[in-house]
């Protein structure tokens, strides 16, 4: 669905990716972790098109990005922060959205119900409060039922019951079989869900593949542990190189 | 006084068309040669009657005393030949004719009617078309001339000839007149005392009205209304100027009124509106300017060097671009009780005077008067700081041109 | 374009309903009314208002249009990763905020003339060119802000550079033209400082102004070349020309940038 070849992204002198070759399976959910400024966020905006990448490419369903947007239909982004206009309400914010992504068909509103969004409609975003915006955040992503789903942080700032909703609905998904990129920079409550591991660290990849496969080869029992395993060895390599 | 002598004047006229009740004829004549016969048959205080006919002729004089009449407004054509009428005497009377095509020349003054060295006569209710001078008066005295209507077409200074020309002439009444398109509406050099009133001249080529070395004059309740170059007044004292309107006339070398070597006069209750600059004056000493209206004007007063001793009193100025600009960074000229429009001072006393002085000359107006091409700044918000800081601390701008009592309210 | 018609409806609704921009309206009411009720003479108030839109609406402009763009980054970010072309993203930004700024002047000032519309009988055409100014100037200067915004991305450089810019097309630039004008005196600068005078767009807003109202001074000017750009229609369409440059030339460069920007 989602596949990388060779992506470099230079901000003037500093390198955040460098030479990143990964492919997302195709209706599995991916989990990418890595330490602050690692390049997971260039990673998602390079994926979004969000920013210009210095070079390789990028193929979103067989399609090469090349400046076009329309592939974005296939993809629903949760941001880590999500802002939307202050001073309109909740159900203008969608309508909003709704009409900039004009083909429509078979919404899903299933999270503006579970999240009771629906009594908050006629408030001005100003209003809410920072987890109302978190869920109107994720409401919005899952709306338009697309293919894939790029979830940076979601279970940020949502109450535990929330997380709780958005977790089972993220389940609920991958079993319809959409292909599920999450991000986060802690080993979150998310890890059981995960399928794939992204490890990225100073914009080079450290791993990629099964979460099984990371846990038997660093020989640790979970995905946290074999993460810290990982990355003490890098920190290794980096002395061990100088 | 010329006034005095206008009733004056009347009475003999009239004393004189009684007399001629009695003892002069009417002749009637239908064609040019009738004209001639009748001019030449004609006994003094006669009357000729001419019909509405065309009648061409040139330089035709008038010797004797005689009374002309057009009924229905008979056309005396010139055919572009020359001067049309020639009054040589006294007490010539003329009335209701179309004169038109004198045609031009640059050495002869060709005119529709040239009263030369002729006293008391009177020119009345005609009309000139396309003449290059309509009425010339040299060395005449005691004329009138009233409710004419002279229209001149040509578009260039050369061809064109004034509406009302006046030399060597004295106590010469011109009234209700009506003069447009020529090269000066009025022109009058070496004239004295003399009115002119209730006149409109506009859209002439060059000044509306000109005068130079004419003393002891009246104007007033005259319209002076885009003339290329405005009003030009030169080397004269003793002239009163009142109730006129100047208005419309733009340019750079354009003045509502432009007063040069003019001295012990009086300007008062005149409108000045929407001209390049109301008045320019230029050598003139203690003039007294009172009461006049300066409304939308780029300069109201262009006050230039060695004018000294004027007097500006209780003048309204609204809404200029410029009140008063100077080339001189000293003043002798006084400012006092006007009403300025541009002023933002208070009157706590109440005394209907603002409590701070007020200061017309901004410095963009000094800057401009030697380098025009600021203009393009004008009220740029730079310019407006520059003006400010001037008025607080005045460096380039005349310490005494002030007005130590601007009125707050305009009083009429 | 529908896109863009969605863009430019929300954000227009969302700036006309933000506090500052009824402060903003609120204001303009203000200083109208307030010259209304305190000089009663329209020409006073003209110049007024028109100080207003050379000084004050550049300014406001300028600062709210920059500090717009910082603080929706997160908003313009979320919309980005819509299936949507940038440009769309841009222009509607852009209209959206300057109508709405537009808006806000036109009823500010326009509001307390219609009450006292009897003052101003003379002077509509100047009214009508002041009110067409303003919103020209707000286009204006909402796309400088904009482009300001795309060449920087901190928020304090950008709003330094606004101010400073401000200042420069308000005052600091008239100032260069006297200098230059008095120094190079003697030589025939008719061209020379029409042209500069035409590349400003305050000082064009400020002779069409002018241009109305102080014409009587403008003929007296000795250049033929001036006596016809001011006297007649051509100089008018230039001028006009000119703004219009200076809304499409900002907005331009910064869609470009834009287009290329990484968020």
């Amino acid at each position: 669905m989602i596949k990388i070849n060779n992506l470099c992204k230079n901000y003037g002198d500093i390198i955040a990716l460098n030479s990143i070759n990964v492919s997302l399976v195709d209706e599995k959910l991916t989990y990418l972790v890595g330490p602050n400024g690692s390049g997971k966020t260039t990673l998602i905006k390079s994926i979004l098109g969000l920013i210009k990448i210095s070079s390789g490419e990028i193929f979103v369903d067989k399609l090469r990005l090349n400046g076009n947007f329309s592939y974005r239909e296939k993809i629903g982004y949760m941001p880590q922060v999500a802002s939307f206009p202050e001073n309109l309400t909740v159900e203008e914010v969608i309508e909003l959205i709704k009409n900039i992504r004009s083909s429509i068909t078979n919404l899903d509103d299933e999270l503006i119900n579970e999240f009771n969004l629906k009594k908050e409609f006629n408030k001005k975003i100003k209003a809410l409060s920072g987890g109302t915006k978190q869920k109107l955040n994720a409401a919005i992503a899952f709306l338009f039922n697309p293919k894939i789903l790029i979830l940076d942080e979601p279970t940020a700032g949502l109450d535990p019951i929330s997380s709780s909703l958005l977790k089972d609905k993220i389940l609920k998904e991958k079993s319809k079989g959409k292909t599920i990129l999450l991000t986060s920079h802690i080993i979150s409550e998310l890890e059981e869900v995960a399928e794939e591991i992204i490890f990225i660290c100073d914009g080079l990849i450290f791993f990629s593949g099964e979460k099984n496969n990371l846990i038997s080869s660093t020989g640790e029992k979970n995905l946290e542990r074999a993460i810290s395993k990982l990355m003490r060895e890098k920190s290794e390599n980096f002395s061990n190189g100088n | 006084m010329s006034t005095l002598k206008i009733p004056s004047k009347y009475l003999l006229y009239i004393l004189f068309i009684f007399s001629n009740i009695i003892i002069s004829k009417t002749i009637y004549v239908n064609n040019t040669i009738q004209l001639k016969n009748a001019l030449n048959n004609a006994l003094p205080y006669d009357t000729i009657k001419i019909n509405k006919e065309n009648y061409q002729f040139n330089f035709l004089e008038i010797k004797k005393p005689l009374t002309l009449v057009g009924i229905n407004s008979p056309t005396f054509d010139g055919n572009n030949k020359g001067t049309i009428l020639i009054v040589k005497s006294n007490y010539v009377f003329i009335e209701g004719i179309n004169f038109q095509n004198t045609g031009y020349s640059f050495t002869n003054d060709f005119s529709a009617i040239k009263i030369d060295g002729a006293n008391n006569c009177s020119i009345l209710k005609n009309n000139f078309t396309n003449c290059f001078f309509a009425i010339y008066l040299a060395k005449s005295f005691n004329c009138s001339i009233s409710n004419n209507k002279i229209v001149g077409s040509q578009k260039r200074q050369t061809f064109s000839g004034n509406g009302i020309h006046l030399w060597y002439s004295k106590n010469i009444y011109i009234s209700n007149n009506f003069i447009e398109g020529q090269r000066d509406g009025i022109y009058l050099e070496f004239t004295k005392k003399s009115t002119i009133e209730k006149n409109i001249s506009k859209n002439n080529l060059r000044y509306g009205l000109h005068f130079m070395f004419s003393d002891s004059c009246n104007y007033s309740e005259n319209i002076f209304e885009k003339n290329n170059a405005g009003v030009a007044v030169m080397y004269t004292n003793n002239v009163k100027m009142n109730g006129n309107i100047f208005r419309n006339n733009w340019g750079d070398a354009s003045y509502g009124l432009l007063l040069k070597d003019i001295s012990s006069s009086e300007i008062k209750n005149n409108y000045f509106i929407k001209n390049t600059a109301g008045i320019y004056l230029e050598g003139c000493d203690r003039n007294s300017f009172k009461n006049n209206q300066f409304k939308n004007n780029g300069w109201a007063i262009r006050l230039m060097a060695n004018s000294m001793e004027n007097t500006f009193i209780k003048n309204i100025f609204l809404g200029n671009t410029f009140d008063v600009t100077t080339n001189n960074s000293k003043n002798y000229n006084t400012f006092d009780k006007n009403y300025w429009s541009d002023y933002n001072g208070y009157d706590i006393d109440k005394d209907g005077y603002g409590d701070t002085p007020y200061r017309p000359v901004k410095l963009i107006s000094i800057l401009v008067e030697n380098n025009k091409t600021l203009l393009i700044l004008l009220r740029s918000f730079f310019v407006e700081l520059l003006n400010l800081a001037e008025k607080l601390l005045p460096v380039l701008t005349p310490e005494t041109l002030i007005d130590n009592h601007p009125l707050m309210k305009i009083n009429i | 374009m529908k896109i863009l018609a969605t863009v430019i409806k929300n954000q227009f609704q969302d700036s006309f309903r933000s506090k500052w921009i009824i402060v903003y309206s609120l204001f303009y009411f203000l200083i109208t009314f307030g010259l209304i009720l305190f000089t009663n003479d329209s020409n006073k108030i003209i110049l007024s208002l028109m100080n207003v839109n050379l000084i004050v609406i550049p300014l406001v402009c300028i600062v709210f249009g920059n500090v717009f763009f910082y603080n929706n980054r997160e908003y313009i970010i979320m919309i980005l990763a819509q299936p949507v072309d940038r440009k769309y993203i841009y222009l509607g930004l852009y209209f959206g905020l300057t109508f709405a700024m537009s808006l806000s002047f036109l009823l500010g000032v326009f509001l307390p003339i219609i009450f006292s519309f009897k003052i101003f009988i003379n002077n509509f055409n100047i009214i009508f060119w002041l009110i067409i100014t303003g919103i020209l100037i707000t286009s204006i200067f909402v796309g400088i802000a904009f482009l300001i915004s795309m060449l920087n991305e901190n928020k304090l450089k950008g709003l330094g550079i606004s101010i400073f810019s401000w200042f420069l097309f308000t005052a600091l630039y008239d100032a260069i033209i006297l200098m230059l004008l008095q120094i190079l005196q003697n030589y025939p600068l008719e061209i020379f400082s029409l042209t500069l005078t035409l590349v400003n767009p305050i000082d064009i807003t400020r002779i069409i102004i002018i241009n109305n109202f102080d014409i009587a001074a403008l003929m007296g000017f000795t250049g033929a070349v001036f006596n016809k750009f001011f006297g007649s229609v051509v100089g008018f369409v230039i001028a006009l020309f000119s703004l219009i440059n200076w809304i499409a030339i900002p907005l331009f460069i910064g869609l470009n940038l834009f287009n290329k920007k990484d968020f």
